[in-house]
């Protein structure tokens, strides 16, 4: 019997197994579909501080972009340090952009309108300057999950972490009060704990359990361009309007458009915003305005090729905090999901803190701002 | 132009011609867009102006009658040729189609109508081999556009490869035009199909041409062979033959010298607009998705109609009946009286029987898969080898799309088209029908634009 | 005499010419840049961005994006489906910066339909 049965082998659901592996459990990690198949494979794989207002998530981000470097290490999947360059239409926006800076408390450069050109020599005139955040950094999500997994099976001996693909979780097991393992369509597994790692269906697998906790999806759209044969950006461009849209409580379409160069070649625009429930409809007017953004800060752009267009669902939670930490409610079911348009940053910080209480420690950071409770008293 | 038509056609092939001519007899205003320059889709391939060809009829069976069509269609219906359609869009009864207008200074357009037909046929379905992708190794349509749309013959030793009846035409036409065509190499058996009544009763005729044309030219046309390997730096210089058993497992092999190989495992249909609108797929006999549709030609989407190879792989005879139902289903649906026809539903009953008694006579045998090497390019865009793609399923990757995600193939410039057939074999699925939000690459900066009608500048 | 000109008993216009590169190739009206480079014996225009190699003509319609060139500084054009006009300068030379092999990206894809992440 497994100490611990992770649900998903997402990003988050692979650094909660390879974490605990690591902390001596043994771990099944079962998904519906195969590794990285869910949202994970439709992130773009920002790891970012530059946008997150001071407070737990910041706390989170810092703590999981020092391990992303670690975990970087293991070698099989890419992680760049390009860092991040936030870009200010006036002066106005300079000086909050700065502000906010000033109080995140992490590395920055702020650089004047004069100086964006060393950054980005293909960004276009006339911003008022901006703030480069080198702790900014990018990592391609669906390699780092099967990564994770698979490096945390070879370190650890194949047994304390098994990965099961195409095995839908469909309930749990009790222990007297206890989350004891879950049913499956290929039977029961039995586990000192559960993970849910179900990202944006995590309200439903913590509904099996009868717990409540709102996971809602928030679609994005990203549009991926030809191939570039030399890198005409350099690092994570986007403009201040994005820290404010990543926060918004708005229903409707938000965009601002972030803009990186990948190893192999194309540029990516992402993301759109917007609440619609699960729907893929491909959404032109989405696509226009992503264009339309980054052809603002990189007029050269306007001449290369869409040619594909990506969207997934961001899993969120009304006070856009993710859910981390075992619920009092249901003793053995620890939640590790709703971390919306940033799980692919903060999935080692949550896999750490996760496997610190499956085992029994201290977490190292506070995870009350993080407790899958917190809904209840404003149901 | 006009601000709003009856029924949009998507495809000047020999489905959208009919499907677009039928509905404008019935009353319907009509409006056809094409990608191409010149009408005709695959079969009917016109040549430029340019030749002044005096008997361009050679190259094709019973394009007299397509070119009446293409001329009564012209005076009745506007008619949009070099728009690349690159989405559709549909809401509130209206569809939306996005063009691209030429061929190099693109211009975004919009095109709005109560209906859609879709009958953007199909493309080769080429299986990856060691030496694919050397410059000489053409796709069998490939070679058979170079020279029905620009007189140009594909090489000079040419060897032809694959699977189906496609072949025979394709080196036919190459041997006729005075390629020395070393040899027609069939995977399957090559009288596959020889006692079917349907073939009996019509196609004979035809498939005997080829026959006598390849005698005269005293090419070989070898049952239970296929190029398994090409060779040469830089470009062909020869390829590797290989007898095969029934799974397609090499039993013998030898060389055949030739500048030239022109190949393709049957065809794939292009699906990209109506899986944008949400219509409804199916697996056709050969496993590859295609619409589905009622006896009406109807989709699963309302005012929204497929004809031609979309709806499965039956040829030019069969997507032009095809074209005539859907128009008049597209009429009938929009209140005009059209009078039920049928001895056409007969006919497309018959000749799709005949395509599907087709697609199982020439299936892909799973043996190609042996023919691959570890460093064998899987996809020829990102550059993927075999072993890659079997790395990705090492790390938990059970399905083409999660090989696609952990390995790449079908992440670039083509999206799949060209290995997206043979990723899903390889995953041990059938392949999923395309969701490709932009059907046709378009520029940031038109994209970006606020798009205009063709009424507007 | 031309075969495939016999075929069709075609009374081709004049030729004109494109710069291919700085070399001349000859172009009968219509025909696309794809066609005239290949009528012209020359197989491949490109190389490939991770090993370098060589490709011209594949599907010949479009759809594999084989042939791309650059004309008139227009670039990522496919050479199949462009019409050549007189004048026309070619150039195909790959750019310098190829990325090495095994060169990621990190641009996924949540496109499928749902089968395992399906959209309820
Ligand atoms: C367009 C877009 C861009 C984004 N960009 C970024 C970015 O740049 N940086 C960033 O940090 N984040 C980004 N995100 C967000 C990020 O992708 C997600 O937060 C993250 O991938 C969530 O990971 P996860 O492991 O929680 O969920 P998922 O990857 O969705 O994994 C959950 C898994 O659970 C499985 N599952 C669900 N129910 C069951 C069941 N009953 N039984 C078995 N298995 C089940 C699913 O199959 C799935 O594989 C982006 C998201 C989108 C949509
Ligand atoms: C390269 C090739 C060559 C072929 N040659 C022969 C042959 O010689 N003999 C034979 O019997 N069969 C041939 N076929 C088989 C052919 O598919 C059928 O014979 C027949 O042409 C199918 O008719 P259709 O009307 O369904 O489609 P097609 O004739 O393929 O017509 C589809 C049309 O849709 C247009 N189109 C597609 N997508 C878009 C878009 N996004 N925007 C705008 N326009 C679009 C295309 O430009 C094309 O003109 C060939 C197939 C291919 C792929
Ligand atoms: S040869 Fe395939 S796109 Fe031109």
């Amino acid at each position: 019997m497994p100490d611990v049965v992770v649900i998903g082998a997402g990003v988050v659901g692979a650094a909660c197994a390879y974490y605990a592996a690591r902390a001596g459990l043994d771990v099944v990690v079962v998904d519906r579909g195969p590794v990285a198949g869910g949202t994970t494979g439709a992130g773009e794989g920002n790891v970012l501080v530059s946008d997150k207002e001071p407070g737990p998530e910041l706390d989170l981000a810092l703590l999981s972009n020092g391990l992303w470097r670690e975990l970087a290490e293991l070698d099989g999947f890419e992680f760049e340090a390009k860092g991040g360059l936030v870009v200010a239409e006036t002066g106005e926006v300079l000086e909050a952009l700065t502000g906010l800076a000033g109080k995140q408390g992490v590395e920055h450069t702020v650089v004047p309108s004069g100086g964006l050109g060393d950054y980005e020599p293909h960004l276009a005139g006339g911003f008022a300057g901006g703030v480069f955040y080198p702790q900014d950094a990018q990592v391609q999500p669906m390699l780092a999950a099967a990564t994770l997994i698979r490096r945390g099976a070879d370190r650890f001996g194949r047994g304390t972490l098994m990965l099961r693909t195409g095995v839908t979780v469909a309930g749990f097991l009790r222990d007297g009060d206890r989350i004891g393992g879950v049913t499956t369509d290929h039977g029961d597994i039995l586990a000192g704990a559960v993970v849910n790692a179900a990202g944006t269906w995590g309200g439903e697998v913590a509904a099996m359990a009868g717990v409540h906790v709102p996971v809602l999806p928030r679609r994005g759209f990203i549009l991926v361009t030809e191939p570039f044969d030399e890198p005409l950006i350099r690092h994570k461009v986007y403009t201040a309007a994005y820290v404010t849209n990543v926060a918004s409580d708005s229903e409707g379409l938000e965009t601002s458009a972030v803009v990186e160069g990948t190893p192999s070649g194309p540029v990516l625009i992402g993301a759109s915003r917007e609440r619609v429930g699960f729907d893929r409809t491909v959404s032109v007017p989405v696509l226009e305005r992503l264009a339309r953004q980054a052809v603002e800060l990189f007029p050269a752009l306007a001449d290369r090729r869409a040619i594909r267009a990506y969207c997934g669902f961001r899993p969120y939670c009304p006070d856009h905090l993710p859910v981390i930490g075992e619920d009092p409610r249901a003793p053995g079911l620890h939640h590790a999901c709703g971390h919306e348009g940033a799980g692919i940053g903060l999935a080692p910080a949550t896999g750490h803190l996760i496997a610190q209480t499956l085992a029994g420690h201290r977490p190292d950071l506070d995870l009350t701002p993080f407790r899958p409770d917190r809904f209840e008293e404003r149901r | 132009m006009k601000p709003l038509y009856d029924l949009a056609v998507i495809g000047a092939g020999p489905a959208g011609v009919a499907g677009a001519l039928t509905a404008s007899f019935a009353g319907l205003d009509v409006v056809l867009i094409d990608a191409a320059p010149r009408p005709g889709g695959q079969y009917f391939r016109h040549l430029p102006q340019g030749f002044n060809a005096q008997a361009p009829g050679a190259l094709h069976h019973g394009l007299d009658g397509f070119t009446r069509q293409w001329e009564t269609l012209r005076a009745r219906a506007d008619v949009l040729l070099g728009h690349k359609v690159w989405a559709v869009e549909r809401a509130e009864g209206t569809v939306t189609v996005r063009c691209l207008e030429g061929d190099r200074e693109e211009r975004p357009r919009t095109v709005t109508a109560r209906g859609l037909l879709i009958a953007t046929g199909a493309h080769d379905r080429p299986l990856p081999f060691p030496g694919w992708d050397l410059p000489g190794v053409l796709t069998a349509g490939g070679a058979q556009a170079l020279l029905k749309g620009n007189l140009v013959v594909a090489g000079r030793k040419v060897v032809v490869a694959g699977t189906g009846p496609f072949l025979l035409p394709v080196a036919a036409g190459l041997a006729e035009a005075g390629a020395d065509v070393r040899g027609v190499y069939e995977a399957n058996g090559r009288l596959g199909l020889a006692r079917h009544p349907l073939l009996a009763a019509g196609k004979a005729g035809e498939a005997l041409g080829y026959g006598a044309s390849l005698a005269r030219h005293r090419v070989p046309y070898r049952g239970r062979h296929a190029v398994i390997a090409a060779h040469g730096e830089g470009a062909l210089t020869h390829v590797t033959v290989a007898r095969l058993d029934s799974a397609w497992r090499p039993v013998s092999t030898r060389t055949v010298e030739c500048d030239t190989l022109a190949y393709g495992y049957g065809f794939v249909p292009q699906l990209e607009l109506p899986v944008q609108l949400g219509c409804a797929t199916r697996a056709d006999a050969d496993g590859s998705p295609v619409v589905t549709v009622d006896g009406g030609l109807r989709t699963s989407v309302p005012g929204v109609y497929a004809a031609g190879e979309s709806t499965g792989v039956g040829g030019a005879v069969l997507a032009e009946v095809e074209g005539r139902i859907a128009g008049r289903s597209a009429a009938a649906d929009l209140g005009r009286r059209v009078p039920p026809l049928p001895r056409l539903s007969r006919r497309r009953d018959r000749l799709a029987a005949f395509a599907k008694a087709l697609l199982e006579a020439y299936p892909v045998r799973p043996g190609w898969q042996g023919w691959l090497r570890d460093d064998t390019l899987v996809c020829r865009c990102e550059e993927v080898p075999l072993s890659a793609v079997r790395e990705a399923q090492d790390l938990g990757a059970i399905d083409a799309r999660s090989v696609k995600l952990l390995a790449r193939p079908g992440m670039g410039w083509c999206q799949g088209r060209m290995c997206g057939y043979a990723v899903a074999c390889l995953a041990g699925e059938d392949p999923a029908a395309p969701r490709r939000p932009i059907a046709q690459p378009i520029r940031l900066g038109d994209l970006a634009a606020p798009t205009r009608s063709p009424l507007e500048g | 005499m031309n075969q495939p000109y016999d075929l069709v008993r075609a009374r081709p216009e004049p030729e004109f010419e494109i710069s291919v590169d700085g070399a001349p190739v000859p172009v009968i009206p219509g025909q696309t840049i794809g066609a005239a480079l290949h009528g012209a014996g020359i197989r491949s225009w490109r190389t490939t961005r991770i090993g370098a190699r060589p490709r011209g003509l594949f599907c010949g319609i479009g759809v594999c994006f084989d042939c791309l060139v650059t004309v008139n500084g227009s670039p990522s054009l496919r050479a199949c489906l462009t019409e050549a006009r007189p004048g026309d300068r070619v150039s195909t030379g790959a750019r310098a910066g190829q990325v090495g092999p095994g060169g990621r990206a990190g641009d996924g894809d949540g496109t499928d339909g749902g089968k395992t992440v399906n959209g309820r």
